[in-house]
């Protein structure tokens, strides 16, 4: 607390970004949010931000109306307030750039926050994902692979998990020799088994192979990885790198295989760009799409320009090869990058995907982030920018991934689990710092930082409210169907992810969203049935015959607990449901009332002013039009 | 089959045929031509493949010899729906006759030539309805009209204006020879009539095409009293001109023009830069062209996709008629739209605008309904415009995809208000279908003028009568549809803009996955639906209010026991 000069702020105002509302009132600063809430209005509107998911503060020049503050978040969310007097600005900048930087991992929020839950559950909690359980699951230990406790004591890498799948050839001194060829000691071990095929996954890092170094030990594990797999006399080694890179790497002591070395082995580049060019890519885009009144044209060409969707086709693409090379060909892959941690997790996470049906369900879907991101040592801390580090450490690898993930849905609508409202809130806390999964850039770190007693985790979080997160036409006779998902790679399937980039960007969404609707529909139609079963056992214990009775009904009481308030699930479904929320949020009522009685009112929250379709109000003479002005502020009451 | 058909039929059947279409295996057959269609049979004893394409549709036709010296021959058929197929003919003789008869017997010049007017399910009959409403109808429905507005039949002999319908919907305040006058004054007699009425507050929606003011700034006394007539004394109104000022300006140098202030005082003209013709038709070519290149990377494509223009043009239409009405519906004033005839993007705008203004407009024979008055009455030349697609290598003549923007622009309210719109993009699709070509008679001729002299009325059927037939509307129904009485406001940002894939791509990417998916919410809802009524009870109108009831009562029995 000791940061906040200025914990209240009145009369501050809001700006949307994409038009000209205005909201008037009161800053709050507390020490884990920033709160602005909405003056004079029963009900108001309320933002929370977190200072975890400000990634930066921006004090504009002074304007007569005041001081103005542009806030951007890592959730995407934009923020522009003014505030009236300069020292208060100030106070509320200053406070925030200390805020926003947390020094040590004790300050952050996942270390204060408290669900009111007892130390058993958390303890259950963090139990709920368990990895030795998954390499069960895929068949681990088996005649060819086994789990090697070299790392126990993470002396072998640190930045691996202690648990390890090796195949059974590879010796210690093998493993130990070949991880000293390795960048950061990361060895090849397997993440995924395809037992189909008895096809292995393996990842790593880049071998320090300079100009012409060679180590015959990690030859050696190359060659217990391809003798562990009888189906194909090869290996593939995948470098998810450009040529040009890996080529640059060698001045460095690191590179790439040399296929004369490795008897067996088949070595292809993917031309997946690097940590910095994805940041400055996504950089481009959110510029691009933040522009006010932004053309098609210009849109399309930013899109083009940003590399985005390329960058994003990039990967599916590279998760494809692997995918295929396992699947059909039956053959091993090792992946890699440079240090193994960024594009390897994506390629390894994204081709399992397409690969086992398990990760497409929810539950599989958080083993998967547990296995490839969490474990395999993705530096959340570094990429998120969890504490004041290095600004070219941050960038958006797990974004992607989500992304990626997101076009794989929008191709296979029925494939999945979960819906996109579940990736968005995986994006929402690997940057919130809320809960203790995402903290820290390794396993080993997260031991040290105890974060299994001191925090809570997100899984169980996410799991008690599943019901949100559900995929309605989702269909498990499609993962019988189709076990394997082979996705279009043809450009135009590749999107911009709207839902995400502009999730807090009220005017971008559509109205009525049909995720919401569905899934309303089906909770609906099963509480329906147990309504009906509740009430006959009731009848039939007290012996009263209701067999021609219907039960069927629709009752409001029977729901489930009320949606998080989100646009991407759209504004309320029915027009009463709509009545309902502007009885309480008051201001869309407002907004849109006419200025007649009995008129027609907008839909679920949509507004002409706020798409600016003309120059109505330019065009006009004030004396002709004095509804125009208070229409768009709300205050349309007083003027009928 | 008539002598003429006939005459273009040199081989009727070619066996050992095989035709690749699009995400299929390559089939073999026969094929026969007849007259108005390509009718492919594929040889096998049971199940066998059929394909019956209307001639109609064929936009562009390729052929290119194959084989050992020219043995036998490939033809690549370019349909009006964007699908693309290929027959591979035995013979080269048969190849070029099969593609001479296609040439000649998809481009027959006289309409009463055309399918429709030979198009005889059993399930129909001539002597059902054709059409579904008129604006007599309209009239009579609207009993708020009756004050300030009146039917009128200057037109009844399509005299005064020929694209216009035989009766209008006119201001009460003006006689027919001040309609007379005022048509003379309008670019093809198209004065300002209503098309449009807002039940809240009385507003109305207009449209006509320009004024002739020409170049010495002529003016009209009858024209101007027409508008004056259609706002009150104290009000005032917009014109939406969908040209640019510059457009409107240099439109007064070939005799056309713009109601300039000083004449028209209670109207403010807006302008609204909306392409037209060959510009649009050119975008829609680009695009396709786009969406069949299956070799390309991502800049590529968005690079493409850009220089088509498409999107843009689906934008101004969105934000024009969002625009128009904002201004009825939150500004609460008339509007009047034109741009130049006054039969392209006039009818784009004020559909659109109806569409996020009217409730009415949204439901499946509502919406065929608009269709009706705002294109096929209102007098959008379909003949000409639809009478090639994106393929064609024919030089472009009067070719412009206005009313597949018109779908477009709605399958973006569709995107945006899923639950808004009773009728699916399937409807959509199907009515991509028949703008161009079609069993039915409904998109035939440019205007009520030619269909009553070529008696298409009479002679064929109405396509929106079939669809709107039971057992056809299933198919073409939204189920999520929940009925709106507010106004559907859509985005009109970029991002919130997508390209229809359903349309474009429905051919080179088999969506199944896509179409299971909306399979599986029409269960969802259908199951719903059962669940909310009583099983056996015949009436399928049983509301929420019934089931409600039945638990009810069970709740008291519980309480009393």
């Amino acid at each position: 607390m000791e940061h906040i000069r200025t914990p209240k702020v009145e009369q501050v105002k809001l700006l949307d970004r994409f038009n000209n509302k205005t909201t008037t009132g009161t800053l709050y600063l507390t020490a884990t949010h920033l709160i602005f809430v909405e003056s004079n209005v029963p009900g108001a509107h309320e933002i929370w931000i977190l200072h975890h998911h400000i990634a930066s503060v921006e004090k504009l020049s002074l304007t007569t109306s005041g001081c103005p503050l542009l806030i951007q978040c890592r959730n995407f969310r934009v923020v522009h307030f003014v505030v009236p007097r300069e020292r208060d600005c100030h106070d509320v900048y200053s406070s925030l750039l200390r805020l926003l930087r947390p020094v040590s991992y004790d300050e952050l929020y996942a270390f204060s926050y408290n669900p009111k839950q007892n130390e058993q559950q958390r303890e259950v909690g963090w139990q709920l994902i368990d990895l030795t359980a998954e390499f069960e699951r895929l068949g681990l230990p088996c005649d060819q692979w086994q789990l090697s406790d070299v790392n126990r004591d993470y002396k072998v890498c640190e930045t691996y998990p202690r648990d390890l799948y090796v195949p059974i050839t590879a010796s210690k001194p093998i493993i130990v020799g070949s991880s000293k060829f390795r960048s950061k000691g990361r060895f090849p071990v397997l993440t995924y088994f395809y037992q189909e095929k008895k096809a292995a996954v393996c990842r790593c890092s880049q071998p320090l192979s300079g100009f012409s170094a060679r180590c015959l030990e990690d030859e050696h594990m190359l060659q217990a990885i391809s003798k562990a797999n009888h189906n194909s006399r090869f290996v593939y080694v995948m470098d998810t790198r450009p040529k040009l890179n890996a080529l640059a790497n060698r001045a460095a002591g690191k590179g790439y295989e040399n296929e004369d070395n490795y008897s067996n082995i088949r070595f292809q580049f993917v031309g997946i760009e690097n940590i910095h060019v994805m940041r400055a890519s996504l950089q481009k885009l959110l510029e691009v799409v933040g522009t006010r009144s932004l053309s098609v044209n210009d849109y399309l060409l930013g899109l083009e320009s940003s590399g985005w969707l390329r960058h994003i086709k990039a990967i599916v693409d590279a998760a494809i090869f692997l995918t295929k090379a396992v699947t059909v060909e039956g053959a091993s892959v090792l992946v890699h990058c440079s240090d193994g941690w960024d594009r390897t997790a994506q390629v390894c996470a994204l081709g399992a995907l397409l690969m086992d049906p398990y990760y497409r369900t929810l539950k599989g879907f958080m083993v998967l982030i547990e296995k490839e991101w969490i474990s395999f040592g993705h530096k959340f801390a570094d990429r998120c920018d969890q504490l004041d580090g290095d600004p070219r450490e941050v960038s958006p690898v797990f974004t992607q991934f989500l992304d990626c993930v997101w076009q794989l849905m929008e191709q296979f609508p029925q494939a999945f689990e979960f819906s996109e409202w579940f990736l968005i809130q995986l994006h929402e806390h690997v940057h919130s710092c809320q809960f203790g999964n995402f903290l820290g850039n390794s396993q080993r770190q997260r031991e040290e930082l105890q974060l299994k007693d001191r925090t809570y985790s997100l899984w169980a979080h996410l799991l008690s409210e599943q019901h949100n997160y559900l995929n309605p036409v989702y269909s498990p006779s499609f993962a019988e169907r189709h076990p394997v998902l082979e996705p279009s790679t043809q450009p135009w399937n590749f999107k911009f992810w709207r839902n995400m980039y502009h999730q807090f960007d009220r005017t971008m969404h559509p109205r009525q969203s049909i995720l919401k609707h569905t899934l309303t529909l089906k909770e609906s139609n099963s509480k329906l049935e147990d309504t009906a079963h509740t009430l006959q056992a009731k009848l039939q214990t007290l012996g009263v015959s209701t067999s021609p009775l219907e039960l069927h009904s629709w009752s409001r009481e029977h729901r489930l607990p009320p949606r998080p308030q989100s646009l991407i699930l759209g504004a309320p479904l029915s027009r009463k449901e709509a009545q309902q929320e502007e009885e309480v949020l008051g201001e869309e009522a407002l907004e849109d009332a006419p200025d007649g009685n009995g008129g027609e009112r907008t839909v679920e929250g949509s507004s002409a002013t706020e798409n600016g379709y003309g120059e109505l109000q330019s065009s006009f003479s004030s004396k002709n039009e004095p509804a125009m002005v208070s229409l768009e502020f709300g205050v349309a009451r007083m003027t009928c | 089959m008539t002598m003429e058909f006939s005459e273009h039929i040199k081989t009727a059947n070619v066996d050992d045929v095989v035709l690749k279409l699009p995400l299929r295996p390559a089939l073999k057959g026969t094929l026969c031509v007849t007259a108005h269609h390509l009718v492919f049979s594929e040889r096998k004893e049971e199940g066998s493949y059929q394909l019956l394409l209307l001639l109609r549709s064929v936009d562009a036709i390729e052929k290119r010899m194959t084989g050992l010296s020219g043995s036998s021959g490939t033809i690549v058929i370019k349909c009006k729906d964007l699908r693309i197929l290929q027959f591979d003919i035995p013979g080269m003789e048969e190849c070029l006759n099969v593609a001479s008869s296609i040439e000649a017997l998809s481009s027959l010049e006289s309409v009463t030539e055309l399918y429709p007017f030979f198009h005889r399910p059993r399930e129909l009959s001539l002597s059902e309805p054709w059409g579904l409403s008129s604006p007599q109808q309209q009239y009579a429905q609207t009993e708020r009209l009756w004050d300030r507005w009146r039917l009128s039949k200057v037109n009844r002999n399509f005299s005064v204006c020929m694209s216009y319908p035989r009766t209008v919907i006119v201001p009460c305040a003006i006689d027919d020879i001040t309609l007379a006058k005022a048509a003379s004054f309008r670019q093809g007699g198209r004065f300002p009539v209503l098309c449009y009425y807002h039940r809240s507050n009385g507003m109305v929606i207009m449209r006509s095409s320009q004024p002739m003011t020409g170049a010495n700034r002529k003016r009209c006394r009858e024209d101007e009293l027409l508008l004056q007539a259609a706002i009150d004394e104290s009000e005032m109104g917009y014109i939406i001109d969908t040209r640019s000022a510059q457009q409107a300006q240099q439109a007064r140098m070939a005799g056309g023009g713009f109601e300039s202030k000083a004449f028209y005082h209670h109207w403010r003209r807006l302008h609204r830069h909306l392409e037209r013709g060959k510009v649009l038709q050119e975008s829609l070519i680009k695009l396709v062209e786009a969406c069949g290149d299956p070799s390309q990377n991502m800049d590529r494509w968005l690079s493409k996709l850009e220089n088509s223009k498409w999107l843009s043009h689906v934008h101004s239409a969105l934000s024009t008629a969002g625009l128009v009405a904002e201004c009825v519906e939150r500004d609460g004033h008339s509007v009047l739209v034109h741009g130049f005839e006054g039969t392209d993007t006039t009818l784009l705008v004020t559909s659109l605008a109806q569409l996020i203004l009217d409730p009415a407009s949204r439901t499946f024979r509502g919406f065929l309904q608009l269709l009706e008055r705002e294109w096929v009455q209102a007098g959008h030349p379909f003949r000409q415009r639809c009478a090639h697609s994106a393929h064609s290598h024919a030089r472009l003549r009067q070719e412009c995809p206005a009313f597949l923007l018109l779908l477009d622009a709605t399958w973006q309210l569709g995107r945006q208000f899923p639950l808004a719109l009773e009728f699916s993009e399937v409807l959509l699709l199907r009515l991509a279908q028949d703008a161009y070509a079609s069993d039915y008679g409904t998109f035939l001729c440019s205007s009520e003028q030619e269909r009553c002299a070529l008696q298409v009325k009479e002679n064929t059927h109405c396509l929106f009568q079939f669809l709107l037939r039971r057992e056809e509307r299933e198919k073409y129904v939204n189920p999520l549809y929940e009925a709106t009485d507010l106004a559907i406001w859509p985005s009109v940002h970029p991002q919130s803009l997508q390209l229809w894939t359903g349309l474009f791509l429905r051919w080179t990417e088999y969506a199944q996955t896509m179409d299971e998916a909306r399979e599986e919410i029409w269960t969802i809802v259908k199951e719903r639906k059962e669940t909310d009524r009583p099983k056996g009870c015949a009436h399928t109108t049983l509301s929420r209010h019934d089931s409600f009831t039945n638990v009810e009562n069970l709740m008291d029995e519980l309480t009393v026991l």
